[in-house]
């Protein structure tokens, strides 16, 4: 008998040894490994905008000089001066800034009405039709220019109106990127509004019009704001279009106007490029900082059931 | 206020009948209750009443008027919905003045009727709240705020309760027959559960397949079910069915259970039930008319001994089971007289109370 229980209390003493801090432990461990990786994500992705701050803050002698890329030793704001007081780089910015105002614009409406219509009027060929939207997203913008350009000379030849070499011409162009994705994220958006919501609405005597605009618009304001964030970030940064399609300096957007103008033939002005690429950075960070908040707000909003 | 008619409703999804011809008629004030399992057409039929559903074929009247084309807005219809269906971005006060502001009601009058149905409801508190801030009693109280100030012809009440727990849903039951018994507007309400059924209806419409099986007040329903669907799904615990033979014995008649178990049929149904004889048929008597020997035995009524196989104490009373060739019975016993399982007990049959079901038509004989 007492052999026995000897035998025995080592074993249950052992069991209850047994660490239950492997919760947290484990948690601790995840971590880690989180931190590891967000840091090597940060730094993989904060380096360049680094890199362009410190070389803008440079002038042409030291950027060509052998000394420690990472430093600056005599800092300067001629680069930000002279772009600034440069005519041309003000016209690529006000081009930039008019054509991504117009196309988000131009984008929200067609898109959140199709959208709408797409997510919630069954009509004949609605399905097919809102694949068909994701298809057109699909298309890459390097395989859509070509054709563009051809439909453009024919306009031309047949009419006499000149698209090609005007900045607004993005403004019908871009939308061909835009509207697409947005569409389809916002039929996502509205596809997740209960559909009481719009039989509620629909008793309560709402018509469609003022379904999308009292329901509808408030309820997925998140997605909308989601969507003009994309929206604004593809227009404002697209390059391919505004190279392919204007080329007199007054015509430009930022992006091509800062390649075509601050490189002359192999002469490269980096500080320069690095400062207006740096500038031409921050609308849409501006735009992130202020509509994150409401953006964080919104999904948290709608996290719940309501 | 307005009395509602459906005249051979039918509605089909993709050919697949959902609603296969109803007619029904619901006169002005009063609060009928489609009942039936899940995918019985109960909220199809509602949704057509609605306008939200078109019917296949049929008419459906609202008043005098035949609605089948007129939309939801102009049906003067007002519904609350399983799942509030609350606009999460409007306050309270704006959820249930949207319809009113939609008709560009004068702002004064919208407000007063919001405050008459808030304090109906019992919600003046939670005007400024929007309905996350809410719980799901408050959340539905909300949505039948917003049907009732409206001043609407018909309610429509879709499953309203079902999001609710048990004890809410008990709560908020009686709430509902006391704010009809307030506002008196013509009620069409649905729901899968019997009991809803059986204690808010003046009429309820049982509906089984796409078809109406009965339509008659709770106490009809329950007592005199017409059909073995009615007979079975009204009631809890589920009436006890028992196939059975009905065979002459002298003058009168019996059914026969098994081997071991026949009850005599009682006088008065002897004439009823006399085409029958020979046939096979399904013997239904509900739990509560099984109850423990009391010394005597009624008259229509019989006694027998059964070995109990589960007891069940519910406290105010105890459900005893046992088997009859392979199928359980319930009986419905004083706590205080119940056997132990395994032991016999003798037990009373309210034979006044029997239906017998012919099994080919599925038909309350």
């Amino acid at each position: 008998m007492t052999t026995t229980t000897t035998i025995a209390e080592p074993v249950v003493s052992r069991n209850q040894t047994v660490r239950y801090g492997s919760i947290s432990r484990g948690r601790r461990r995840t971590l880690y490994w989180s931190y590891l990786f967000l840091i090597l994500f940060v730094i993989f992705f904060l380096t360049p905008p680094v890199y362009m701050f410190i070389t803008s803050l440079k002038s042409s002698a030291e950027i060509s000089a052998a000394t420690n890329p990472w430093w600056v030793y005599h800092p300067t704001l001629s680069n930000y001066i002279d772009l600034l007081t440069q005519r041309t780089y003000l016209v690529f910015f006000r081009n930039s800034a008019v054509v991504s105002l117009c196309v988000v614009s131009v984008t929200m409406v067609i898109s959140v009405l199709a959208a709408f219509s797409l997510a919630r009027m069954k009509f004949w060929g609605s399905a097919t039709l809102a694949t068909g939207v994701f298809l057109a997203y699909l298309i890459p913008d390097s395989l859509v220019f070509i054709p563009l350009f051809k439909t453009f000379a024919f306009i031309h030849e047949k009419t006499g109106v000149e698209l090609i070499n005007h900045w607004w011409v993005l403004i019908i162009l871009l939308p061909t990127l835009t509207v697409p994705f947005c569409t389809w994220i916002m039929i996502g958006y509205f596809a997740s509004i209960p559909k009481e919501l719009d039989e509620a609405a629909l008793i309560d005597g709402a018509g469609y019009i003022q379904m999308l605009i009292k329901i509808f618009i408030p309820v997925a304001l998140p997605g909308i704001i989601a969507a003009t964030i994309f929206c604004f970030t593809v227009s404002w940064a697209n390059f391919l279009y505004g190279l392919a399609f204007t080329t007199s300096a007054d015509q430009l957007t930022l992006p091509v106007g800062i390649v075509t103008t601050l490189i002359r033939g192999d002469v490269y002005a980096w500080g320069q490029i690095m400062t207006g690429a740096l500038l031409g950075a921050a609308p849409p960070l501006i735009i992130y900082a202020f509509l994150m908040d409401y953006y964080i707000a919104g999904l948290t909003a709608g996290a719940t059931k309501g | 206020m307005a009395q509602v008619a459906l005249r051979n409703i039918v509605k089909t999804f993709d050919r697949t009948p959902a609603v296969r011809g109803i007619n029904l008629d619901i006169p002005d004030r009063e609060f009928i209750v489609l009942v039936g399992p899940s995918g019985c057409g109960k909220s199809t039929t509602l949704r057509m009443i609605a306008g939200l559903e078109e019917a296949t074929s049929g008419e459906i009247f609202i008043g005098d008027q035949l609605v089948n084309d007129v939309p939801p807005k102009d049906r003067d219809i007002a519904m609350v919905f399983q799942n509030y269906a609350l606009y999460p971005h409007m306050t309270v006060f704006e959820n249930m003045s949207f319809g009113l502001r939609l008709k560009k009601f004068p702002r004064a009058e919208i407000k007063e009727r919001v405050q008459i149905a808030a304090r109906i409801l019992d919600i003046t508190d939670l005007l400024d709240r929007r309905p996350k801030q809410l719980s799901g009693g408050q959340r539905q109280r909300v949505a039948m705020g917003r049907a009732i100030v409206r001043n609407p012809k018909v309610f429509l009440f879709d499953e309203p309760l079902s999001n609710l727990d048990a004890k809410l849903r008990v709560q908020m039951r009686t709430e509902i027959k006391k704010i009809h018994q307030q506002v008196t507007t013509t009620t069409v309400y649905v729901t899968h559960d019997q009991v809803e059924a059986m204690t808010l209806a003046d009429r309820v419409v049982i509906m089984n397949a796409g078809r109406i099986d009965q339509i008659g007040t709770p106490h009809e329903v329950y007592h005199t079910p017409k059909t073995q669907f009615v007979a079975g799904f009204i009631g809890s615990p589920t009436m006890n069915m028992l196939p059975c033979r009905l065979v002459e014995n002298g003058n009168g008649l019996t059914v026969r259970l098994s081997d071991w178990l026949s009850f005599p049929v009682p006088p008065s149904r002897v004439d009823r039930y006399r085409p029958q004889v020979g046939s096979e048929l399904t013997f239904g008597l509900r739990p509560e008319h099984i109850i423990e020997w009391r010394g005597d035995v009624p008259p229509g009524a019989a006694a027998f001994e059964a070995r109990l196989d589960v007891v069940e104490p519910m406290g105010m009373e105890t459900m005893v089971y046992f088997i009859v060739d392979g199928l359980e019975v319930c009986g419905r016993v004083n706590p205080a007289s119940a056997g132990r399982v395994g032991e016999s007990m003798r037990l009373v049959a309210d034979l006044n109370q029997m239906h017998l079901i012919d099994p080919r038509t599925e038909l309350v004989v």
